[in-house]
């Protein structure tokens, strides 16, 4: 199941949405979040279906792929659709069977909900889809950047970031070996009650908590031995290169912002 | 003694609530472009001086000069831009996400501008042959590549000194041979300094000197051959005699033809395999 789950998997293709600034992605993602709440009748909410599905074609990531990914989602699509067809008691009646009686405003509501939610949750998707996490933490620590003024850490919580992601696989890693080790030693992770299950967690919990605090410790060491004293006086590597592919994307979002408050009612 | 880049003058380290001294009047000088092998057992004090040495602690007694500079709280991070230090786990020194992102990161702390950098991170990864992994993740590399790249994060930074914190400990033994082999290339090709803390003696046979260390103090100095020929006084100190000097012993007491210890198998087997055509 795992393996199939999209959310925060990065697909290394060719693509305009792949060659894109991260600051232009993330700054994208986030107004459009704003502007999908106002879209509120057919035509408004097909102006964004149109937008975003533009979107995945132009990111190259096979949609097929995409849908495969969030068929866990749509569960949760279906059960917001559902709901709004049981609980909104607006417009004429549609139609009646038995107790369950679906009102008109109510498969509207549901419809037009989940279309909301299964919009966002694609556009969040073609983020991460197309951007590599350390992308996502650069750009986040370019825009943050004002905040620095207010004393906002902006330049620790990147490189906090930053080493998180690094580490994870070595810690997925390391977790596997623990599993193995204790699994020699007779824990059963794999069967029992809940509250069995719950107690085999503690002997892979705590040797992995130690090492990661030993590695913490020796990484920072390391770190100081190569000249690291926080963010002053520091240059980036890592070089953000806005081009006119984005100004024009942040355009075309500003188009259908403006399509959107010509059109709602 | 004036081609020392490091001069330990009469240094003393206890750690923060031990009675005992880590290190107990240490003096030593370290000369501009040789190999220096600190050895010694657990606790001897070896990893203590690495620590002292890039000023991660500072001695409770005695000076440390650093490339003429006094080691003080003012001039750390002067005299870390002279030393470049490699530790024991792969892992835990790789900072960057990726192995050019890993090779910056010491020059962004050092505010090197970027095209500068960019330059910098090249060749110094063609410098330990891993060029081609620019892009590759951690995750993907073999411990003796992740230390590869931890040297090459060094070289980036161009100090005088490369100090090696048991850095082949953690590996295999082909892992071991390419990060030592990487250092003796980058030791003839830009007469750096290298001082190797190690407890294998076999490492330690390439050098040329070794520094013995023992209960905080320095114990013997010496060639490497000065100092196998102590045999039976290192196992003592808990230190393993490398195969091929183990080797030729056992063969002298046979009443084989063997006149020295030899420190590298390829000797051993040449000495052997001409020995009885000489005759």
């Amino acid at each position: 199941m795992m393996e199939k789950m999209i959310i925060g998997r990065y697909i290394p293709v060719e693509s305009p949405l792949h060659r894109m600034d991260p600051r232009a992605k993330l700054m994208i993602v986030f107004l459009f979040v704003c502007i999908v709440f106002l879209a509120n009748n057919a035509i408004t909410y097909g102006i964004l279906a149109v937008y975003t599905f533009l979107m995945v074609f132009a990111s190259k990531v096979p949609f097929r792929y995409i849908m495969g990914g969030l068929k866990i989602v749509f569960w949760l699509i279906l059960f917001t659709m559902i709901l709004h067809l049981f609980l909104t008691k607006e417009g004429d009646i549609l139609f009646q069977w038995g107790w369950f009686t679906v009102y008109e405003g109510g498969l509207r509501q549901g419809i037009f909900i989940s279309m909301r939610f299964f919009l966002l949750i694609l556009m969040t998707s073609l983020l991460t889809l197309t951007t590599t996490p350390i992308e996502i933490t650069d750009g986040l620590e370019e825009l943050l950047g004002p905040l620095k003024k207010f004393k906002f850490p902006v330049h620790e919580l990147a490189l906090m970031m930053s080493i998180s992601l690094r580490f994870i696989p070595t810690l997925m890693d390391e977790t596997d070996k623990i599993m193995k080790a204790q699994t020699a030693r007779g824990v059963d992770f794999s069967g029992g009650t809940i509250k069995e299950r719950i107690n085999s967690i503690i002997p892979l919990l705590i040797p992995l908590f130690i090492s990661s605090f030993k590695r913490a410790e020796e990484l920072a060491v390391a770190m100081e031995a190569r000249g690291y004293r926080g963010g002053e006086g520091r240059t980036k590597y890592r070089l953000l290169q806005w081009s006119l592919l984005d100004t024009g994307m942040l355009i075309l979002l500003a188009l259908v912002t403006l399509l959107l408050a010509v059109f709602r009612m | 003694m004036t081609d020392a880049v490091v001069r330990i003058e009469n240094v003393s380290f206890k750690y923060d609530g031990q009675s005992d001294f880590a290190l107990n009047n240490v003096s030593l000088h370290i000369n501009d472009g040789e190999w220096l092998a600190i050895v010694g057992h657990n606790g001897s004090g070896k990893s203590t001086m690495a620590k002292l040495l890039n000023g991660l602690q500072t001695p409770s007694e005695g000076s440390i000069q650093i490339c003429g500079i006094e080691l003080t709280e003012e001039t750390v991070w002067d005299t870390r831009k002279q030393i470049g230090m490699v530790f024991q786990n792969p892992d835990n020194q790789f900072v960057g996400s990726t192995v050019q992102d890993d090779v910056a990161f010491g020059l962004e702390n050092n505010g090197v501008p970027r095209e500068e950098m960019v330059q910098r991170v090249k060749t110094s990864l063609e410098k330990v042959k891993m060029d081609k992994f620019l892009d590759q993740e951690p995750h993907h590399l073999s411990g003796g590549q992740k230390q590869r790249v931890a040297i090459a994060g060094v070289l980036a930074l161009r100090p005088k000194i490369i100090l090696l914190d048991e850095a082949t400990s953690m590996l295999d033994p082909r892992g071991r041979e390419e990060v030592l082999q990487t250092i003796r290339e980058l030791k003839e090709s830009n007469q750096m300094t290298v001082v190797s803390i190690t407890h294998d003696l076999e490492e330690a046979a390439k050098a040329d000197r070794i520094i013995v260390m023992n209960k905080g103090q320095l114990y013997r100095e010496g060639t490497p051959e000065e100092i196998f020929q102590m045999d039976e006084e290192l196992v003592e100190l808990g230190l393993d005699i490398p195969f091929p000097v183990k080797m030729s012993k056992l063969l002298k007491s046979k009443g084989i033809p063997i006149n020295k210890h030899y420190l590298t198998e390829e000797e051993l087997v040449a000495q052997l395999w001409t020995s009885h055509s000489n005759k």
